[in-house]
């Protein structure tokens, strides 16, 4: 790891300290050799409105989605990203964003998946560092191009498709949305337009946990007691077994991958972006609807095959 | 009859005019500039409709001075500062659009907001938010002026 881990002693309870770093941390360590500071926001103007100084953005839809098929970009278009963003292969990455760091941990997600060694999280993301009075600025940083490696892109370990869904379902399959979307009221989140997803719902078997009750009011993450209480004692989640997260299109869940995998050292756990944009629109996938997770239909349970 | 009104056009111009990171700077100065609401919408919201196209909450009334395509239509918005780009979004409806009669408004085509270089630098996705915003506009004149769909 090029710089050393934030040691302050909340982060030191969680499985993988060495993910998150304060905002007191980011402060003293901004401008230092090797450390890439990447905004990431579902607004994107809003790192224009200000941002921490020095940072660069990313931004998920135009950056991070492939333009015409659904799918993430491909590895020269990765390098040519970071090449131009200023990062090379052996920086420390910082990310931070808007909404509790939805969108930077969707980024950080991203960029694991391109094997990118160490991307940390701020944790309380933009809202902390405003709260706390931290200087922003609308100066846009001038980093020197790098020349970051093509690097082929590493989708089983931490990417979930619909058919490896399929094959898991009655596995510990994670529902991240708002209640009102897992019982099939809703097809977006409350105040959020209804999308183009024809039917309501959730997947089969998936219990319901909305990725926000992993934050605190300040954005940071709860500590990790009480996301055991929630994940580990409330879900009867085994921290050796698979577990598969979605929400709707894979943002909200990389939030719950990344408290399972960093925060609380689940052994193998993987998003499923097409969530259920792709769940719900897909013809004769099986669907259930209410507040209860629902069986799986016969011959479609994990292990029986697929 | 479908026309884009000139203060509309000339944003729109100068829109494409730009590089990408130009556009997405002049955007940044629509939302930086988008008015405040007069205090008679400032105290009571709750008289402002919710324009759920948007990913983030933005608020839109009109006003309308007489009836029939003639009348004088005012717009205004909210929209907090976390939200940015469906400011500047609003920021583009009340410069381009303030002050017009009602029937010009209603003249403006649909697809005017993919019309101005924006999507490859917000993305498509985004750029609904803003077809809402003057669908909602469009649809508040039409009962405030009492135009039917016929005349509309």
């Amino acid at each position: 790891m090029t710089i050393p881990a934030d040691p302050a002693p909340k982060l030191q309870d969680y499985a993988h300290p060495e993910k998150l770093v304060t905002t007191d941390w980011l402060a003293d360590n901004l401008g230092a050799d090797g450390l890439v500071v990447v905004e990431s926001d579902e607004d994107v103007l809003l790192y224009d409105v200000g941002h921490i100084a020095g940072a660069v953005k990313v931004d998920w839809h135009l950056d991070l989605n492939d333009p015409v098929t659904r799918d993430y970009v491909g590895g020269e278009e990765f390098a040519e990203l970071m090449s131009a963003k200023g990062i090379s292969r052996d920086d420390t990455i910082v990310v931070y964003g808007d909404k509790s760091n939805w969108w930077a941990a969707y980024a950080l997600w991203v960029f694991e998946l391109f094997g990118h060694e160490d991307v940390r999280l701020l944790d309380g993301g933009r809202a902390k560092w405003q709260a706390e009075g931290r200087e922003m600025t609308r100066e846009k940083p001038q980093r020197e191009r790098t020349d970051y490696p093509v690097v082929e892109r590493q989708d089983a370990p931490i990417r979930a498709y619909k058919d490896d869904v399929l094959g898991f379902l009655g596995g510990q399959l994670v529902d991240v949305r708002s209640p009102q979307e897992y019982t099939g009221e809703r097809t977006h989140m409350p105040d959020y337009p209804q999308e183009g997803t024809l039917r309501g719902g959730h997947i089969p078997t998936a219990k319901s946990v909305p990725w926000a009750r992993a934050a605190n009011d300040d954005e940071t993450f709860k500590s990790r007691k009480e996301l055991e209480a929630i994940y580990v004692d409330e879900l009867s989640f085994d921290s050796s077994e698979p577990v598969i997260a979605y929400c709707r299109i894979g943002e909200r869940s990389s939030h719950t991958w990344f408290v399972l995998t960093y925060l609380l050292g689940f052994d193998n756990v993987r998003n499923y972006d097409g969530s259920w944009t792709e769940w719900g629109n897909t013809v004769r996938v099986p669907v259930a609807q209410g507040e209860e997770p629902g069986e799986a239909p016969v011959g479609l349970t994990a292990g029986e095959g697929r | 009859m479908s026309a884009v009104p000139a203060a509309l056009q000339e944003i729109a111009d100068d829109f494409t005019e730009l590089s990408g990171d130009n556009r997405l700077q002049l955007l940044l100065e629509f939302s930086d500039d988008l008015p405040e609401l007069p205090e008679r919408y400032a105290d009571h919201p709750e008289l402002l409709e919710p324009v759920p196209e948007c990913q983030s909450p933005i608020f839109l009334i009109t006003e309308v001075e007489g009836t029939g395509r003639d009348a004088e239509a005012r717009l205004f918005f909210s929209a907090p500062p976390e939200a940015p780009t469906t400011r500047g979004f609003a920021g583009i409806l009340a410069e381009g659009l303030n002050g017009l009669s009602v029937g010009e408004i209603l003249d403006v085509p649909n697809d005017v907001t993919e019309r101005m270089g924006l999507a490859e630098v917000v993305s498509a996705l985004r750029l609904r938010g803003m077809a809402g915003m003057l669908a909602r506009i469009k649809r508040q004149l039409r009962e405030k002026a009492e135009i039917g769909p016929e005349e509309a």
